[in-house]
């Protein structure tokens, strides 16, 4: 399906979901509200005409001038017919979620693409967005007791870890050995 | 002819304790297997024929800390990985060394201004003995690395040496 035919598809059946449509550019994209974006996502994966079945990407977007964080879903449809040929027949989309940046919150889609849950892990990890009925919303790549979320555009670099000293400027540290 | 001379049956070596031992320990440096990054593809590179870091008695690459001389610390270390590195040090037998391998282990590299999750120095965390420049350093360097270890090794003593300044800082 093109583009522009997925688009019409979701604005009629979700017309109070969809807050923007952008269809034309190399990167078409629908923005859902987050309160019915667990409905949006279950409709994009299990109806036979889109039948997007995978999730290609979330990409976490800080929006800092306006006071908003966004993600982005990339998805994908792969139908395997032939066993001598692997993928036919695939179209791609793109949806936006945006959330108030002072209380992150989406809702988790881990249970309709299982490739969700790593990828929410590392935006909650990086950019703080929590996501409600994650199965495991825990830091993945930050060790645990860190503290702020490093990709965040006014984020400040810790001086110190664990007793290991750090710094923002070029001047060295003192080594103690 | 001295006195000690004429004295011993044919077989007999004599020679210093400290030569001896540090012969034994410079020509038998096993390292520890501790690739973090694109340095530890040079590392393997030097275990491998071409560059033969066994022509050095350094070629058993060891998995575990207890058996291993050597940290060769080839990548990038970040704070999460700060801790575990610690406690491997601290798991090694004496006598133990050191090696930084690389830009982002002798101080943060290309991570040292906007890596906020990088050590800035792996001596920050141990102490290290060698540090061997490069982003990542040629094979020839780690080689080359290794032999200053060798000559390091081969200058220690067992006697008792004198508390300078300096080494008071660095104990403190």
């Amino acid at each position: 399906m093109a583009p522009e035919e997925i688009c019409k598809l979701l604005t009629t059946e979700f017309t109070d979901a969809i807050v923007k449509t952008v269809v034309e550019g190399a990167h078409p994209y629908v923005q859902v509200s987050p309160d019915r974006w667990p409905d949006v996502a279950r409709f994009l994966c299990d109806d036979s005409r889109l039948g997007m079945n995978l999730l290609r990407s979330i990409s976490a977007l800080d929006l800092l001038s306006d006071d908003r964080l966004a993600c982005v879903y990339d998805l994908m449809r792969i139908v395997v017919d032939r066993p001598d040929v692997l993928i036919t027949e695939t179209h791609e989309f793109a949806i936006r979620v945006e959330t108030d940046r002072n209380e992150p919150v989406i809702p988790s889609v881990a249970d309709v693409w299982p490739a969700a849950d790593w990828h929410e892990r590392e935006a909650y990890d990086l950019m703080g967005i929590r996501f409600t009925d994650h199965p495991d919303l825990r830091r993945i790549l930050c060790p645990d007791d860190w503290e702020g979320y490093p990709l965040r555009k006014d984020y400040e670099f810790p001086l110190e870890y664990h007793g290991i000293p750090a710094t923002t400027e070029y001047e060295l540290p003192n080594p103690r050995h | 002819m001295s006195w000690i001379e004429n004295r011993f049956e044919e077989g007999l070596i004599v020679t210093s304790l400290d030569w001896a031992i540090n012969w034994g320990r410079s020509s038998s440096i096993w390292p520890m297997t501790f690739g973090l990054a694109c340095c530890a593809i040079e590392m393997m590179a030097v275990g491998a024929s071409r560059f033969d870091i066994d022509r050095f008695g350094a070629g058993a690459f060891r998995a575990s800390p207890r058996q291993s001389d050597l940290m060769i610390v080839a990548g990038t270390v970040t704070y999460k990985m700060a801790s575990r590195l610690k406690r491997l040090y601290n798991q090694m037998a004496e006598p133990k060394y050191v090696m930084a391998m690389g830009a982002c282990t002798i101080g943060g590299g290309p991570y040292f201004k906007h890596g906020y999750h990088v050590v800035k120095g792996v001596d920050l965390v141990v102490p290290v003995d060698i540090y061997i420049p490069g982003c990542p350093p040629r094979p020839e360097a780690l080689l080359e690395g290794l032999m200053r270890l060798q000559d390091k090794i081969r200058h220690q003593t067992r006697a008792k040496t004198v508390m300078t300044k300096a080494k008071e800082v660095a104990l403190s």
